[in-house]
């Protein structure tokens, strides 16, 4: 999932009593699995928090091409490179299905670039950390898009139908993808030593950063509730965090590579690895503006579009031009 | 030159425009001006990589079993045999289009003659590769059309982009030695040969785009024959091929 923080709209969660017969009857389809469709009555707070998160996940998917485009000029070998490239062009896809479902709400994309533009709507913090050797790519698909599948999984569950379907078709390429990092950065752990070091400097760089991508911890996470009962928001942050955690450490030591986190270990207990959490001091800096590429990646995608005007424009007025001469004709 | 010589210089030529160009557009990944480019974008990247691997996994095979990746990745300038044209830099949006749009009209043509190619290898990664370059035409020709009329800036900037870009056009329909061999063995037909159908397939498209083509018919030479490339190729190299020249003999 790329959406964190994402903050509810609304006073929180309301008692049945205080809902309005309106409000009953949404809850009640939600409660019976039942999708809301655009054309559907939806409280505004709903559809306020909808906008923000899957604008906040389609923003994510933009600025994520950033990161990864880093090495497509660099990647080692041909196929890599036609993986890399395929990869990047779903995810700018993925933008798409989830600006379009955006759309339904009644939000155009260009208002919403607009807001990432200038800085009123976020996009996931993981994406503000540089990609610096080759098994970061490699990194970036087997944890990145690893704990990105954790919270999309449950998602196509989600009440609102466009969403949903998004991201049904989203999970199966994002699967692929894992599938395809964790290939990349396994030749890499079996390759020569500087290989070697080149993913394990990739690990300890991306774990953590891989863990603030579920968001703060349920303590300190905002309005959680009123999303949950919306079905916007189906796990704790938390939760998703242990099973992403439960998930990977195992495949990990398969590679070969140690966990940056000393803390780690199994808890028979619990039936669930112990971990350090990540530091959120640095989570919210990120946030913030203060990661390592922030200024960055905001300029770069200030600068694409800045630089494209005159192509938009362009293509624009030629459309005016051409159901005019259409128009003339008839 | 004998014939494998020959054979092994024409898919070099081939594989290194599909490479170098595939490499330039990929250089726009995330940077484009709406989203909806950035996916053709990387698309066309893509394409133009895969037939990469066909050309020159065949012209490794040729070379003493080498891989596609060592002819990419292993080679300096002065051995890379693509034209010119696809490797000037990106220029703004307009240049890239302008420049796919020149050689995609090329590449369409020469990849439809080769569907009949004697040599049955040929015939059939042209087969493959021609139902793609359709669509890439097909795209850079309307992107062509659109922005030369389009506004007043969008005009301008794809005259612009095509008086710039249309001294690297000639090199493409230059006859060598090779191609002699070539077209002799019923291979490749001779570059010369495609020029007519060429200069009515972009005349047609730069008349709708408002665009007006240059007078002068003079080519920059140099790329396909190896003899002296722009100063921008070893620069894209350099990058290219970082890895595999800082870690010699790993795999990936």
């Amino acid at each position: 999932m790329y959406a964190q923080m994402v903050k509810t709209a609304g006073k929180g969660l309301k008692t049945r009593e205080d809902m309005s017969d309106q409000e009953r009857a949404f809850q009640d389809k939600i409660d019976a699995d039942i999708k809301i469709e655009p054309k559907d009555w939806m409280p505004d707070d709903y559809r306020a928090t909808l906008i923000r998160q899957i604008g906040q996940h389609a923003h994510s998917e933009i600025v994520g091409q950033l990161p990864e485009g880093n090495w497509i000029t660099r990647a080692p070998t041909l196929e890599r490179k036609a993986i890399l490239l395929a990869k990047v062009q779903d995810e700018a896809g993925h933008g798409l299905y989830l600006y379009c479902a955006a759309e339904t709400l009644g939000v155009s994309r260009d208002e919403l670039t607009q807001m990432l533009l200038d800085g009123r709507m976020k996009y996931s913090s993981i994406f503000n950390y540089p990609t610096l050797n080759w098994a970061d790519i490699g990194a970036v698909g087997w944890l990145v898009d690893g704990a990105a599948i954790m919270n999309q999984v449950p998602l196509q569950r989600t009440s609102y139908g466009p969403y949903s379907r998004a991201m049904i078709r989203i999970c199966k390429e994002e699967s692929f993808h894992q599938r395809q990092g964790y290939d990349a950065i396994r030749k890499m752990a079996e390759g020569t030593p500087e290989q070697r070091r080149m993913a394990q400097d990739a690990l300890n760089r991306f774990w953590f950063p891989s863990l603030m991508m579920f968001g703060p911890s349920d303590k300190e996470s905002v309005h959680s509730a009123q999303s949950m009962a919306w079905k916007i928001k189906i796990n704790s942050n938390d939760e998703l965090r242990q099973k992403f955690v439960d998930q990977t450490v195992p495949q990990a030591e398969y590679l070969g590579l140690t966990v940056p986190d000393p803390d780690l270990k199994w808890n028979e207990d619990r039936g669930h690895y112990d971990f350090s959490e990540p530091d959120w001091p640095e989570f919210f800096d990120v946030l913030k503006g203060n990661g390592p590429c922030n200024t960055e990646r905001l300029a770069a995608r200030n600068k694409a579009w800045d630089d494209g005007k005159w192509v938009r424009d362009g293509l624009l007025a030629h459309g005016r031009k051409k159901r005019a001469r259409n128009l003339a004709a008839e | 030159m004998t014939r494998d010589e020959a054979f092994l210089q024409f898919l070099l030529r081939m594989g290194d425009n599909t490479l170098i160009l595939g490499h330039r557009v990929s250089e726009w990944c995330g940077h484009a001006p709406v989203l909806e480019e950035d996916i053709a974008l990387a698309n066309t990247a893509l394409d133009l990589i895969g037939q990469t691997q066909m050309w020159l996994g065949l012209a490794g095979e040729i070379d003493g079993g080498k891989s596609a990746d060592d002819l990419a990745f292993l080679r300096d300038a002065w051995d890379f045999r693509n034209v010119l044209l696809v490797e000037v830099p990106n220029g703004d949006f307009g240049r890239t289009l302008m420049r796919q749009f020149l050689f995609d009209a090329w590449h369409s043509i020469m990849l439809g003659r080769l569907m009949t190619s004697s040599d049955a290898r040929i015939a059939g990664i042209a087969a493959k590769a021609s139902k793609e370059v359709t669509y890439h035409l097909e795209r850079s020709g309307d992107t062509v059309v659109g922005l030369g009329d389009g506004t007043e800036e969008s005009h301008a900037r794809m005259q612009a982009a095509l008086e710039y870009l249309w001294p690297y056009v000639g090199e493409m329909f230059v006859n060598d030695d090779v191609d002699a061999e070539m077209a002799k063995a019923g291979i490749a037909p001779n570059p010369a040969d495609l020029r007519d159908e060429y200069d009515a397939l972009i005349g047609h498209v730069l008349a709708e785009a408002t665009l007006t083509l240059p007078e002068s018919r003079f080519a920059h030479k140099g790329g396909r024959d190896g003899r002296m490339h722009t100063e921008h190729l070893g620069h894209l190299l350099t990058q290219m091929q970082w890895l595999q020249r800082a870690y010699p003999g790993a795999t990936w």
